[in-house]
């Protein structure tokens, strides 16, 4: 008989260390596409009659990556005592970053449970699946208002309704979608002989849910979660553009925006704190992978 | 329904009369396949049965009546004198397919275990048996191992003795060697004939191979296709195995036999395959 001990797993580190190494090096690589245009790129940018194909290279449109960086260290405005730009930046992805989490969480949670609905009855999966997927068609800009409306009715727990929850109410709403649809699938992706077993032992739903249908979806989950991550920043970040709630960074982005013919280095340390935030939440998101590689066997190879 | 004490050995399964329609039921008549159209069979307790036959033949959908995973349109199929269903709830078979169907996610050990685990047994005693049926596979040094890291051949085994878990006295099983090498195949096939010796199960073995039928079997269960019925039983008798058995005259004389079953032109309009 051969011997079936295969090769020892390679140490699941350094898959990660070198998808870390290649992400620093497309920064760089960012960074050096954006100055290198700004050396050769004419300051008025390139039209073709009259459309401009190519954006200006002035430093008015495209401030050097040094003055954004210089910017982030300066005081936030001219006033005496004023905190950095770095600080505002970072309270203000602080905020957006857990309104981004709640949503993340609710998301998730309701994603979970209507893949699990749609999996035990047939009827709801018929009845849900058409109006989850047009759910992701309406723009964003015209259900914020209905949901601050409703929100500003309602008490959670004898609170009262705090602007951040309708955000992260959102937030969720673009979160949630991409779980229901990648959890269905995980959840029906057992080999019909694995079901026809648990068929066989008279396992209940219940059981055959717990022990093959629910660790045979995370193949299918971890990626859906990374999905949710991506959608719940931006919709933290539109909602809280679109509902006018202060504090996040998406009301930072407007605010820098509108000084951006004084200073233009601003607005940018706002998109690049943004982007920080995008990238701390996919951070976390691929931790909860490392976690789950055992079930999970992409992840696990 | 008949549980008289007078029958001294009630038969391990015994179907009567058994048909199988799919897609009856609906309103498009026309669409109705006759899987399965008049089966009697009797499986002995211990005995071991093979059923042979080409595609389509429903030697699959058969075992799997039995197993209640699919119900008969008609007639009546028992397992130890009770309904196929009850016999389900109670364990009374194990059940292995062509895909040996592991979970990836569970190490060996623990997928012997998850029948046993689906039924409340508790831990002590779920890997004391894991043990006792990873020994009498030859696979003691793999519990903590996971499937994919065993042969093809391996798994199997691992399957067959998660079939084994519940100590059934019926095994069923639907081309369990099917996707193995030639070598494999014979060396699984001798460990199933020990097995089925040292356990006292009957087995019911969905096999598209005549050699495989013939050297595991005590009888041979040839059925034809659309609709598939039993066209011929072969009883072999080959003795104790050993060696020698698959090179031996009888064994080729017991081949030919069923080859010849098979090729009869029984059937009422003879289909090109």
């Amino acid at each position: 008989m051969k011997i079936g001990a295969g090769p020892g797993r390679p140490w699941p580190g350094r898959r990660h260390l070198r998808s870390l190494g290649a992400g620093i090096a497309a920064f760089v690589l960012l960074i050096l596409l954006w100055e290198g245009y700004k050396l050769i790129g004419s300051p008025d940018g390139f039209s073709l009659h009259d459309v401009r194909l190519l954006p200006r290279a002035d430093d008015d449109s495209m401030p050097h990556v040094w003055q954004v960086v210089q910017r982030f260290s300066e005081p936030e405005i001219s006033a005496a005592g004023s905190s950095s730009v770095l600080v505002a930046v970072l309270k203000a992805a602080w905020f957006s970053f857990r309104i981004s989490v709640a949503g993340w969480l609710g998301g998730v949670l309701v994603g979970v449970l209507l893949a699990v609905l749609m999996q035990r009855f047939r009827t709801a999966q018929d009845a849900l699946l058409p109006y989850i997927i047009v759910s992701q068609t309406v723009p964003l800009v015209a259900i914020a208002p209905v949901i601050v409306g409703w929100g500003g009715q309602l008490a959670v727990f004898g609170q009262p309704w705090q602007p951040w929850m309708s955000v992260a109410v959102i937030s969720g709403y673009l979160a949630f979608f991409p779980v229901a649809v990648g959890m269905l699938r995980g959840l029906n992706s057992p080999q019909p002989a694995q079901l026809g077993l648990m068929h066989s032992y008279a396992a209940s739903w219940w059981q055959t849910l717990v022990r093959l249908r629910l660790p045979a979806s995370v193949g299918y989950l971890v990626p859906a979660l990374r999905l949710a991550a991506a959608a719940s920043v931006i919709g933290t970040i539109v909602a809280e553009i679109s509902t006018g709630t202060r504090g996040g960074i998406g009301r930072l982005i407007i605010e820098y925006a509108q000084s951006a013919t004084g200073d233009p280095a601003r607005p940018w340390t706002a998109i690049v704190g943004a982007a920080g935030l995008g990238l701390v939440v996919a951070a976390l998101v691929s931790l909860l992978d490392v976690g789950l590689s055992r079930f999970n066997p992409a992840g696990a190879r | 329904m008949s549980t008289q004490v007078q029958m001294p050995t009630v038969a391990a399964v015994a179907l009567r009369a058994v048909d199988k329609t799919f897609g009856a039921g609906g309103s498009k008549q026309a669409a109705a396949v006759t899987a399965l159209t008049g089966i009697d069979l009797k499986v002995a307790p211990g005995e071991f049965v093979s059923l042979i036959g080409p595609s389509g033949c429903g030697k699959s959908t058969l075992m799997r009546l039995v197993a209640d995973l699919e119900q008969p349109s008609a007639g009546t199929i028992e397992v130890f004198g009770k309904t196929a269903h009850q016999a389900r709830l109670d364990q009374d078979y194990g059940i292995a397919f062509q895909a040996a169907g592991l979970l990836p996610w569970r190490t060996v050990r623990a997928n012997i275990e998850l029948p046993l685990e689906v039924h409340g047994v508790g831990r002590p005693e779920r890997r004391a048996r894991a043990e006792e049926l990873l020994e009498m596979v030859g696979l003691a040094d793999f519990a903590g191992h996971r499937p994919d890291q065993l042969s093809g051949g391996m798994q199997q085994r691992v399957a067959i003795a998660r079939a084994l878990a519940e100590r059934p006295r019926l095994l069923l099983m639907d081309e369990p060697f099917g996707a193995l090498d030639e070598m494999t195949r014979e060396r699984m096939q001798d460990e199933l004939v020990d097995l089925s010796a040292q356990t006292g199960c009957a087995v019911i073995f969905v096999t598209h191979s005549i050699p495989e039928a013939v050297y595991l079997s005590n009888r041979v269960v040839v059925m034809s296709p659309r609709p598939g019925r039993v066209s011929a039983i072969v009883p072999i008798a080959l003795g104790e195995r050993t060696e020698g058995t698959r090179e031996d005259t009888t064994f080729f004389a017991a081949v030919t036999a069923v080859r010849e079953a098979l090729r009869a032109p029984d059937r009422q309009g003879v289909e090109p395959r």
